[in-house]
């Protein structure tokens, strides 16, 4: 098992650059999720780290020693890809035998350790299958499989889990993440889907133009994100957000005038703002509580029923739209007045530019 | 619905209707095909077994198997079919080698890539006259040829190479004009090879020669099949090329079936004897029509 280490990396197409300078490390037996919109440079940090892409500037070190000239082959780091890539003229046996017989293992070596990878991976009934006759998960399975018998240092996966559908991509997951605690094995995993990146990772980075938004666990992400982008990222249905004027603060927290001239008073700092400073109220919609009178009320446009919850979706008297998630069983109706109430402990605020308040408390399970 | 059930006519009707349709609006290219083919092979048949030759009208009437039997019993027939073949399999290997290599060179990226794509499909787009002349005046002729003079700068001396070497001659010119095709299919089909398969193999630490071999080999096994069906439909019937270099010459040494039954028919006047050549050409283009067919069919299933 290895470590990677990533020193300013960047990446440069022709004149436009894709990579700004990355720098990130990623300790031993970790689960690293690049995430971020697509188009972010996800999937080329990853490329760049596999070796399919030249590193422009910046140095890439994986078990301290520096790869960046080193063949894909030979950084030690097995990858699977988003459309598998497995080699459709040899059978399974023979794609996981690929790797293996190049370096040279000998015979009985070979079949020992496929065979046992193949038990592993509940791929034994299907050895002497080509890929054109093997399902979706199956096929999944074969590409980790591959990437398994090498015993890499590092597991690559792009966007692996893309090409399946709902239920099996559930099922996929669940089985990745009970793989990767069995082989301990450092993986960095490129996702565009946040569920996968929120249950899977013990550290997410949040990718954005190039440049990292955030790095962080799951919760820490969620609960404190470090700017308006991560906020509206994490989370779905995504956070809601409207200005706000800010008023001053304290030790204990800034308050701040809403539109409707209710003040709230949120347990955030806020050194060195001014007053009177436009500020954003950020608050997820799990959070928002529906009342029946007071302020902040607003006409209920569209209900989505989803049966565990219900998305009640709020236009307010400026014209935006607040989505607040509540119970399966509320009563609410369209077009009925509701007002909304929002418990300070859980709004977050975001100066002009864009970054977050420090949180006075940090939540207990973002530590 | 009631009405419309009722006054629709019954199943049966309206699909025999559909039928005779059908077969009306075939018959034109059935009968335009039927002409063409059946005609010209059933006067070959009946001409297979006359006594005709043009400069002999005396000599005529039914000569039963006796146009085959003299023709299978010559030597030149047995050398034509020879040479056929090895005409057949030499430009196949030459064609297919030299098109998957210079296929897998012509994906990379360098500079200039689109001029030396075009240029390299040329040839095809010339005449086999044209070409086959070029080759025996510009390129190949002793005195004024580009080779001769090459030999000689180098202090050579220069080869007559229609003489010395005359069907590998015609098969290096066949193959020249071939060669474009082969990588024209080629090409195509090296590209549309999956990139995620070769990253794939690059990550499975597969060099250049392991990943051509054990790789972009495999992916072109139906593009190859089917340059070999094509190529060797037309590589059967070679004439152009002979004609106008050696005019299957010298003797028969690069006389192939195509110019065998040529020149029974039109130089010997030898109307019977040409049409059981033509006949037996037939039979021996059906033989190798149904072996190919099936390989190809076999590997294009896979």
């Amino acid at each position: 098992m290895a470590t990677v280490e990533l020193k300013n990396l960047r990446k440069t197409y022709l004149t436009e650059e894709i990579i700004k300078g990355i720098s990130l490390s990623i300790e031993e037996r970790e689960f690293v999720v690049f995430v971020g919109p697509s188009g972010c440079g996800k999937s080329t940090l990853l490329r760049m780290i596999a070796g399919l892409e030249d590193i422009t500037s910046g140095d890439l070190l994986i078990d301290g020693q520096r790869v960046n000239d080193v063949e894909p082959g030979k950084r030690g780091l097995a990858m699977v890809f988003q459309s598998y890539a497995l080699y459709p003229h040899m059978n399974v046996y023979k794609n996981m035998e690929f790797g293996l017989k190049l370096s040279g293992m000998p015979e009985a070596e070979r079949r020992a350790k496929i065979e046992h990878v193949a038990r592993t991976l509940q791929l034994e009934p299907y050895l002497n299958h080509k890929p054109g006759q093997l399902s979706g998960g199956q096929r999944q399975r074969v590409a980790i499989g591959r990437a398994i018998v090498r015993n890499p240092k590092v597991f690559l996966f792009d966007e692996p889990l893309s090409n399946l559908d709902a239920a099996l991509r559930g099922q996929m997951r669940v089985e990745l993440s009970a793989l990767h605690r069995k082989l301990g094995a450092t993986t960095i995993y490129v996702t565009h889907d946040q569920v996968e990146a929120m249950t899977m990772a013990d550290k997410i980075v949040v990718l954005q133009k190039g440049i990292v938004e955030q790095i962080g666990s799951p919760l820490e992400l969620y609960h404190h994100p470090r700017n308006l982008f991560v906020a509206r990222f994490i989370g779905s249905p995504p956070m809601n957000f409207f200005s706000a004027i800010f008023q001053g603060g304290d030790a204990a927290g800034s308050s701040v005038q809403l539109r409707d001239g209710s003040s709230l008073y949120v347990p955030v700092t806020s050194p060195g703002l001014l007053p009177g400073t436009k500020v954003t109220v950020g608050i997820r919609p799990e959070h928002v509580e529906l009342a029946s009178s007071g302020p902040n009320s607003g006409v209920v446009e569209v209900i989505e029923r989803l049966g565990a919850i219900t998305l009640v979706h709020v236009r307010m008297p400026d014209g935006e739209i607040i989505v607040v998630q509540t119970d399966g069983a509320v009563l609410t109706d369209v077009d009925t007045r509701v007002s909304l109430t929002l418990p300070p402990r859980n709004c977050h605020l975001f100066a002009p530019d864009g970054l977050a308040f420090e949180a006075c408390h940090r939540h207990p399970l973002a530590a | 619905m009631q009405a419309v059930l009722e006054h629709s006519p019954p199943a049966g009707a309206t699909v025999q209707t559909a039928k005779r349709t059908g077969f009306l609006l075939l018959s034109p290219s059935v009968l335009i095909l039927l002409v063409w083919s059946i005609v010209p092979l059933v006067m070959t048949l009946w001409y297979s077994l006359q006594n005709y030759n043009l400069v002999d009208p005396t000599l005529h009437g039914f000569a039963g198997i006796d146009n085959y039997w003299y023709l299978l019993t010559d030597p030149d027939f047995l050398h034509a079919l020879l040479n056929t073949l090895v005409l057949v399999a030499g430009v196949l290997v030459i064609s297919i080698g030299g098109g998957t290599l210079l296929a897998v060179l012509y994906d990379q990226e360098f500079f200039g890539r689109g001029i030396a794509r075009i240029m390299v499909i040329s040839p095809f787009f010339i005449m086999p006259t044209v070409s086959a002349l070029l080759w025996k005046n510009l390129m190949l002729h002793p005195i004024y040829g580009v080779y001769s003079a090459m030999m000689r700068a180098v202090g050579l001396t220069p080869i007559d190479w229609l003489a010395r070497f005359p069907l590998m001659t015609v098969m290096m010119i066949v193959a020249w004009e071939w060669l474009p095709f082969a990588v024209l299919i080629l090409l195509t089909a090296v590209q549309s090879l999956d990139g995620e398969q070769r990253e794939a193999a690059r990550m499975d630490a597969a060099g250049p020669i392991a990943r051509f071999r054990y790789i972009i080999l495999p992916h072109l096994g139906r593009a190859i099949s089917v340059v070999v069906m094509i190529e060797t439909i037309y590589l059967l019937t070679i004439f152009a090329e002979i004609s106008v270099t050696t005019a299957g010459g010298p003797g028969v040494a690069s006389t192939n079936l195509a110019y065998l039954i040529y020149s029974r028919a039109l130089l010997q006047f030898d109307v019977g004897g040409a049409s059981a050549g033509g006949v037996v050409a037939i039979v021996i283009a059906n033989i190798v029509a149904i072996f190919l067919v099936r390989a190809v069919a076999r590997n294009l299933e896979a």
